[in-house]
């Protein structure tokens, strides 16, 4: 069905592509470093090349052809009206079947949702995970240390394993239920719809919002919170005027690490929202596994891709510098 | 662990063959089956009785399977596609024809899934094991008899409805409940099968759209009603004897998994003894006993008896397999299914 044996001018796409990078990795490092210190450099370009350049480049390569190889912006059209194969047909079937024709609106709509559910998985992340760095950075509470650990430990575990314990907590049937229906209390539904999504989804991502505040936060010199008491501060005062704005680098690559990849989410909606909606990462799955369609689905990764590559260079004007440690 | 050993010992095998340089390339058969599909002990069996060796390799999807088949011409001597597959690598001349002089146990198959129309005549194809879609219910918490795809639809089971997240599967069922055929790609029937999903699905009639999960949910009484496979449902009510299977009168979908040798096969008279081997009644029992889908084999049926015989998820009667269908493939129509499909998920 699909062989990759690709037209020269894909080659020579690709070969463009490579020596662009290359040629930009060494001259970056060896204007920094000088000759030596960019041989270090190597292993990790060639990496980056065979791991990240040339799939890029084949995600572009398949957004822009047909399945003969031929250029084609149909890919796209797709996007926008998801009935666009459908309507095809239907236009070449006379008459009596243009009442047929609509522009399905199943790909953006899932877009705006997907996009709509990360926006509030990241501000709810932000509201939780800012406290608890705020706790765990504190040289004051012995507690903190206990905190950060329990905040590691689940991370061991793999993430669908941790996505399908939930569901059994969550379910008719579950633990929570039982235990309400032990006390005399009604069960109530907490499984197959967009808030168990969205708590899967909180649960999941929470220490990547956690750990770039706590970093930044603990990297803070305690003298500064002294100093601005001595000048006359209130606690409060101390907190808007000096710490927030000094940790607001690990708030911005926090927000990025939570936000990348709730926008990309599948799986969980899958289990916990027990498939009723998509997610724009299970639509790009279903174009490439069920429909077979690597184009139209190259075209969605595409879009999607340009949408994070937009946020993240609306992020990275809030902190030039990087000083998050985070990608931003 | 089992499994583990065996892959172990044969890459030991392998090694071991391969150093001495003994090892004829006329005496192996490359085999390509599903995972888990198979009692693995019938292989061992197979190459001491024929001094065949057996390479055994596996995977996970059909669609996985195709894609190997095209890009390694002479790699596999037997596949197992499901029977839409077999008629994709017809139309694509991959597939050889049997000699059936070489496989004499053919004569046990199940008359009714002799000569299908995915494949006239059996030239190409051995059936291995089929099974069928249907309904498997909670006896606890549906007291009417479920003879009709329209139990799916009945508001009475509010929020407790299982449905099958796989296009092909409730596309179908929906067509043969609304009177059309599974494979029909008539617009207008596709609408209104569409139409009638989204009605469900607005109604709040569904509680999920699933695959893998449907069949422990139901063992654990997450809902009354389920769609799904039949290999499935005897799963689930060896679990929880509260459940049944039952296949609506409007009929559904017949699906079968075949033996079938490729044309670029380097070692058919091997692939042919390999066939013949697993349609013999007491290996065919063997594997039925593994993997509990439904078996063609009539010789394996008897040697299991009543037990096997008076199941009817295993065995259903001829007349509820009466309006039952196949697959066809439509591999070329898929993105229009795709489309509608879409708009049933996304529906709110």
């Amino acid at each position: 069905m699909y062989n990759v044996s690709l037209p020269w001018w894909a080659w020579v796409m690709m070969g463009v592509g490579l020596a662009v990078f290359v040629g930009f990795i060494i001259l970056s490092v060896r204007r920094n470093h000088g000759v030596k210190r960019s041989l270090f450099a190597s292993p990790y370009t060639l990496w980056m090349i065979i791991f990240t350049v040339v799939p890029c480049i084949l995600v572009a390569y398949y957004a822009f052809t047909d399945a003969n190889g031929a250029f084609t912006l149909d890919n796209f059209r797709h996007f926008w009206d998801s009935n666009h194969a459908k309507n095809e047909l239907y236009a070449t079937m006379g008459d009596e079947y243009a009442g047929y024709i609509t522009r399905g609106t199943v790909n953006v709509d899932t877009l705006v949702y997907s996009l709509w559910m990360a926006f509030l998985c990241t501000v709810i992340c932000l509201l939780l995970g800012y406290p608890a760095a705020l706790f765990m950075a504190d040289r004051n509470m012995k507690i903190g240390a206990t905190i950060v650990v329990l905040f590691i430990i689940p991370m061991w575990m793999n993430f669908l394993l941790r996505t399908i314990a939930w569901m059994s907590l969550l379910e008719d049937n579950g633990l929570i239920n039982s235990f309400l229906r032990l006390l005399g209390f009604e069960g109530v539904q907490l499984m197959y719809n967009s808030s168990a999504v969205l708590l899967g989804m909180v649960y999941n991502f929470l220490p990547f919002m956690v750990f770039p505040i706590y970093t930044s936060l603990s990297k803070l010199d305690p003298k500064l919170g002294e100093a601005a008491q001595d000048l006359g501060c209130n606690e409060w005062r101390t907190f808007t005027r000096v710490t927030a704005p000094l940790s607001l680098p690990g708030v911005i690559s926090g927000i990025t690490m939570v936000f990348m990849p709730s926008v990309t989410t599948f799986f969980i909606p899958r289990i916990l929202g027990g498939g009723n909606t998509m997610m724009f990462g299970d639509l790009i799955e279903s174009k490439f596994l069920t429909e077979g369609n690597w184009n139209v689905g190259s075209a969605l990764s595409m879009i999607m891709m340009i949408l994070i590559l937009l946020s993240l260079g609306i992020l990275r004007k809030a902190d030039p510098e990087g000083e998050g440690g985070g990608i931003a | 662990m089992k499994k583990v050993l065996a892959i172990l010992l044969s890459l030991v095998m392998v090694v071991l063959l391969s150093s001495c340089g003994s090892a004829p390339q006329s005496n192996v058969v490359n085999v390509y089956n599903w995972e888990d599909y198979i009692d693995e002990s019938v292989l061992e069996q197979f190459e001491k009785e024929t001094g065949i060796h057996v390479n055994y390799m596996n995977f996970t999807t059909n669609e996985d399977m195709m894609v190997q088949v095209r890009a390694n011409p002479g790699a596999y001597d037997v596949i197992f596609p499901s029977e839409y597959c077999v008629e994709q690598l017809m139309a694509e001349n991959l597939l050889a024809e049997i000699n059936y002089d070489n496989v004499p146990n053919m004569k046990y198959t199940l008359e009714n899934l002799l000569n299908p129309d995915y494949d006239p005549d059996n030239k190409h194809s051995v059936p291995y094991m089929w099974g069928t879609v249907g309904i498997l219910y909670n006896t606890k918490m549906v007291d009417e008899p479920v003879d009709s795809w329209a139990i799916l639809w009945d508001t009475k089971y509010m929020n407790n409805v299982f449905m099958l997240d796989s296009i092909r599967d409730t596309m179908g069922i929906t067509l043969k409940y609304l009177g059309y055929s599974m494979n029909t790609r008539e617009p207008v029937a596709l609408e209104a099968a569409k139409d009638k999903l989204i009605e469900q699905k607005k109604s709040g009639v569904v509680k999920a759209y699933q695959v893998d999960e449907t069949k422990d949910k139901m063992v654990q009484n997450e809902a009354a009603l389920a769609v799904v496979w039949s290999g499935d449902a005897q799963y689930a009510i060896d679990l929880n004897p509260d459940l049944a299977y039952a296949i609506p009168k409007e009929g559904s979908n017949v699906w079968v998994d075949c033996m079938v040798i490729p044309s670029t096969a380097k070692n058919k008279e091997n692939a042919e003894k390999f066939i013949d081997f697993l349609c013999r009644p007491d290996i065919a029992q063997k594997n039925c006993e593994e993997i509990w889908y439904s078996s063609p084999n009539t010789g394996a049926i008897e040697l299991m008896g009543e037990e096997y015989t008076s199941n009817t998820t295993m065995n259903p009667p001829a007349e509820s397999l009466a309006n039952c269908e196949y697959f066809h493939s439509i591999q070329d129509f898929i993105a229009f299914y795709e489309a509608l499909w879409g708009e049933v998920k996304n529906a709110k």
